[in-house]
């Protein structure tokens, strides 16, 4: 072995090696500071964490883009529009007044909030963009309350870390972390452009998430789950979108 | 009439990774143009393939912040979608594949912006942009002759293809510093995340459907570079050029020549 390989084996061997112990110290910080996506398992684990992570470095405390009144879409388009079982149809004939949304999991004070309940805390309302994650958007006036509200009522616990929602839609659930839940835009909505959320908009409750794409502003909201961990829930992947392919993260 | 391929000369010895010094030729391109070059390439066609299916869910587009099915676009593809929310005039809906599409288009992407980082960087630091890339006052002044030799797709000779001639140096430096940036650009423009941290990067563009409109016109822009690009290396000599940009070995002289 002639003396310049031996030289570059040693680097090469240094490098290598500072290489492999920098990318676990960036794992291992990466996932303290939660800056990895419960899907960063798989072929495509690499980019998406990568854009989590680079996304919450930036943006942790930053508000979506809001507009002005004249900005409002006068042509919104709600997006196929679910059939909806006997049921909701008869709380949507006694104007939802029986709905109800329950939080549990990581919570002091677990609770089942009526609709009453929930226009009872202040309301909060932005003008702002829903963009699906197929290229169409249009923006509303969106009214509702914190989610960071209601994690304060039911006393969640400190070491709450995602937010596991579910729909009155069959195996319709996502989540998000706990950076976006507290979110000052992140609402529990009841209401678009001055009246009550209509159906197809996602009435009588959606959680509207204006950092992310249409498919984490889930309709019909009829519970929440505080949790440490994703593993328990379905596939462990945080949500259904994401059991059908797509990214669990949706700030794009 | 070399339109083809990234050169690097001067420094095309120490960039070689020959284990024997003594005899290695000098390479035609450094093994970091090589590197990079296709990297790019496997990142493009990802971009290229998951960025038109997920078009296909959408295939129309809109000026402004705004736009969906009730809105007028100022373009519209025609195209059959995989949604069946699109009226497209056609009696199917496609397959969803817009799961994998992101992901994949978001994992190129990354691999797309890490190499083009490292290419500008070494390419700043070592003068390949200036020596390479930048046309002198000489090449510009015989920008029309080059024209039309492109255009006659006459066969470069055989000293050209130790560097690029001036309309190569243009088009590179386009793609590099001005499609790739605007790309890049228009694509984050279309993140709530990014544009909720840089509110800027999407006002400036004239909002978001803007800038998803932009992002295919320059995707339009750079496959038509590929095109060009790769109908000039089937005429400059297809082997010796895809061989100058994979082993970097070339035969002196015989630049265009196809066998060894």
């Amino acid at each position: 072995m002639s003396q310049i390989s031996r030289r570059k084996l040693i680097v090469g061997g240094v490098a290598t090696a500072a290489g492999a112990s920098g990318i676990a110290v960036a794992a291992t910080l990466a996932r303290r500071h939660g800056l990895i996506p419960p899907d960063a398992g798989g072929l495509y684990g690499p980019g998406e964490t990568l854009t989590y992570a680079a996304q919450r470095l930036l943006n942790r405390q930053s508000l979506a883009r809001e507009f002005s009144r004249s900005q409002i879409s006068e042509k919104p388009f709600a997006n196929e529009v679910a059939t909806m079982d006997a049921a909701f149809q008869r709380m949507k004939a006694g104007n939802f007044v029986d709905w109800k949304m329950t939080v549990d999991g990581m919570a002091a004070r677990p609770t089942a909030f009526s609709m009453a309940d929930i226009r009872s805390f202040p309301t909060t309302s932005h003008i702002t963009m829903i963009a699906c994650e197929e290229g169409w958007s249009y923006i509303a006036e969106w009214s509702g309350v914190q989610l960071s509200k209601i994690l304060e009522q039911v006393g969640a616990l400190p070491q709450v870390r995602y937010v596991v929602y579910r729909s009155y839609e069959p195996d319709t659930w996502e989540s998000i972390d706990i950076s976006e839940a507290l979110h000052p835009q992140t609402l529990i909505c009841y209401g678009m452009n001055g009246a009550d959320l209509t159906v197809p908009y996602g009435g009588p409750l959606r959680i509207r998430i204006p950092r992310q794409l249409g498919y984490k502003n889930v309709k019909y909201i009829t519970g929440l789950t505080l949790t440490d961990s994703l593993k328990g829930f379905g596939k462990g992947n945080g949500g259904a979108s994401c059991e059908d392919g797509y990214a669990w993260y949706a700030g794009i | 009439m070399n339109a083809t391929l990234p050169v690097v000369t001067g420094d095309a010895v120490s960039a070689s990774t020959s284990s024997v010094p003594a005899a290695a030729a000098p390479k035609r391109h450094a093994a970091m143009v090589r590197v990079t070059h296709w990297l790019t390439t496997i990142a493009f066609f990802a971009l290229l393939l998951s960025g038109g299916e997920i078009v296909l869910s959408h295939p129309r587009f809109y000026w402004g912040e705004t736009g969906n099915v009730n809105m007028h676009p100022w373009l519209n593809l025609h195209l059959p979608s995989s949604r069946n929310t699109v009226p497209t005039g056609y009696g199917y809906v496609l397959p969803d594949q817009n799961g994998w599409s992101r992901y994949l288009h978001f994992q190129a992407a990354w691999l797309a912006v890490g190499t083009g980082l490292l290419y500008l960087l070494w390419g700043l630091f070592n003068g390949h942009f200036r020596r390479n890339l930048t046309p002198n006052r000489a090449a510009l002044k015989g920008i029309r002759a080059s024209i039309i030799e492109h255009l006659r797709f006459k066969r470069p000779r055989a000293e050209e293809a130790w560097s690029y001639n001036v309309l190569q140096r243009i088009s590179y430096l386009l793609v590099i510093f001005v499609l790739f940036p605007l790309m890049i650009w228009t694509g984050l423009a279309m993140s709530f995340g990014f544009t909720s941290a840089f509110p800027l990067a999407v006002r400036l563009l004239g909002g978001q459907q803007s800038a998803r409109s932009l992002h295919f016109i320059v995707t339009i822009l750079l496959v038509l570079f590929l095109v060009v690009h790769v109908v000039m290396i089937v005429v400059a000599g297809f082997r010796a050029r895809m061989r100058a940009m994979i082993s970097g070995k070339m035969i002196t002289g015989r630049a265009d020549s196809p066998k060894e």
